[in-house]
């Protein structure tokens, strides 16, 4: 199966292990992800207001790049996963929105909306089949204690993301079991990290990644994984004393395609 | 209290928002993770909004302590969406002349070598034009 691939900017910088592992894992599944070309950066958080129009174009270019290729459009990153369903949603449903976004654009023939928008966790999920990634363990991970961290951008807005129950969500549990190892369920693995404030405000930012942390550890994990790298970044710079690794890393590692990486 | 009517419809419009459909519970407040942060709260958005009591919030700092979390988004029982009204309000402040919060000269000093880019232009897309 080959789909279209949005990787983002930190992917290709900060955080090359989330898109390394990522391409590594894929290809152990029989997916090929094929890199748009001249992606441009989704913008990292999606303007909510109606008449934002110019940053959201570079996610239109890529969502018609996939539509063209007949592609579902792929990306590991929750930022940009995030951006770029939520655009299609409002390519989807405003057509006002639409209109001004294909007129301004003159891409060949309109776009609206009609692109399968798919995290890589639904890839492997909804494409390939959990039960699937299961057969495919060669490092079965027995034995750990993974505390899923979705965060804020993976699952809300519920009504626009679709991957799963914003509130009580399931998709990384069940990874996590196949890959043979115990999910830990806690409180706040759908509460903000602090995300960007952490520039202005890194008081807030430590509070908020403190209590994830914590409470994680409170239930017994002794690792987190993570989609975001912003995320990430948040919680071990403000001193997690347990791993915080992005779960295409795991994966990678359960399916015995991680020393190739390095 | 001053009342801006054409700011308020703007506000309006642009964020798609009806404040008009919040019932007063709280929950947006409740669950806003910046709550100890603000000095106008979510529900207060909506409230004030609803009034034309905008000058207020183009003042104030609460702007910036929204975290785009969408946890008020997802969790008002009536589907106002809080959030998309401080946004929009913040918008209103910062596409003015000269308004930026946020400068590239600035990022020197509070970046790290781990800094994710996402960091960057996240922070960037919220505080400035």
């Amino acid at each position: 199966m080959k789909v279209s691939y949005f990787p983002g900017c930190t992917l290709k910088n900060k955080a090359k292990d989330l898109d390394a592992y990522a391409y590594k894992s894929a290809e152990a599944l029989g997916v090929t992800l094929e890199e748009i070309e001249n992606w441009q950066c989704c913008g990292g958080v999606f303007t909510t207001s109606k008449d934002e129009i110019a940053t959201k174009l570079s996610s239109v270019r890529a969502l018609k790049a996939a539509n063209d290729k007949g592609q579902p459009l792929v990306s590991v990153c929750s930022a940009c996963h995030n951006v770029i369903k939520q655009t299609n949603y409002a390519m989807q449903t405003d057509k006002d929105f639409a209109f001004k976004v294909n007129n301004y654009l003159k891409e060949d023939g309109p776009y609206n909306g009609e692109t399968e928008v798919l995290h890589f966790l639904e890839l492997l999920r909804d494409k390939i089949g959990f039960d699937t990634v299961k057969e495919k363990v060669v490092n079965s991970l027995k034995g750990k204690k993974i505390a899923a961290y979705y965060g804020c951008l993976l699952l809300r807005p519920g009504k626009v993301m679709r991957m799963d129950d914003p509130e009580n969500p399931t998709i990384m549990e069940d990874l996590i079991k196949a890959l043979g190892a115990e999910p830990v369920v806690f409180a706040n693995r759908n509460e903000c990290c602090g995300g960007y404030v952490s520039m202005e405000s890194p008081a807030l930012a430590a509070k908020k990644s403190n209590a994830v942390v914590e409470n994680a550890k409170a239930k017994g994990a002794d690792m987190i994984i993570t989609a975001c790298p912003l995320c990430r970044y948040n919680l071990v710079k403000n001193g997690a004393d347990i791993p915080v690794v992005y779960f295409t890393e795991l994966l990678a590692e359960a399916l015995g395609v991680k020393e190739d990486n390095k | 209290m001053s009342h801006n009517s054409n700011l308020q419809d703007d506000i309006i419009r642009m964020s798609g928002v009806n404040p008009r459909k919040c019932m007063r519970c709280g929950k947006c407040s409740a669950t806003c993770p910046a709550y100890d942060e603000m000095e106008y709260h979510p529900h207060q958005f909506v409230n004030m909004v609803e009034n034309g009591d905008i000058e207020p919030l183009l003042k104030s700092e609460s702007l910036y302590r929204c975290l785009s979390c969408f946890a008020c988004i997802e969790r008002c029982p009536r589907s106002v969406e809080p959030a998309k009204l401080v946004e929009a309000v913040r918008l209103a402040v910062i596409r003015q002349q000269g308004a930026n919060r946020m400068k590239p000269e600035d990022v020197a000093a509070i970046a790290d070598d781990e800094t994710p880019q996402q960091l960057l232009v996240s922070a960037f897309r919220k505080y400035s034009k």
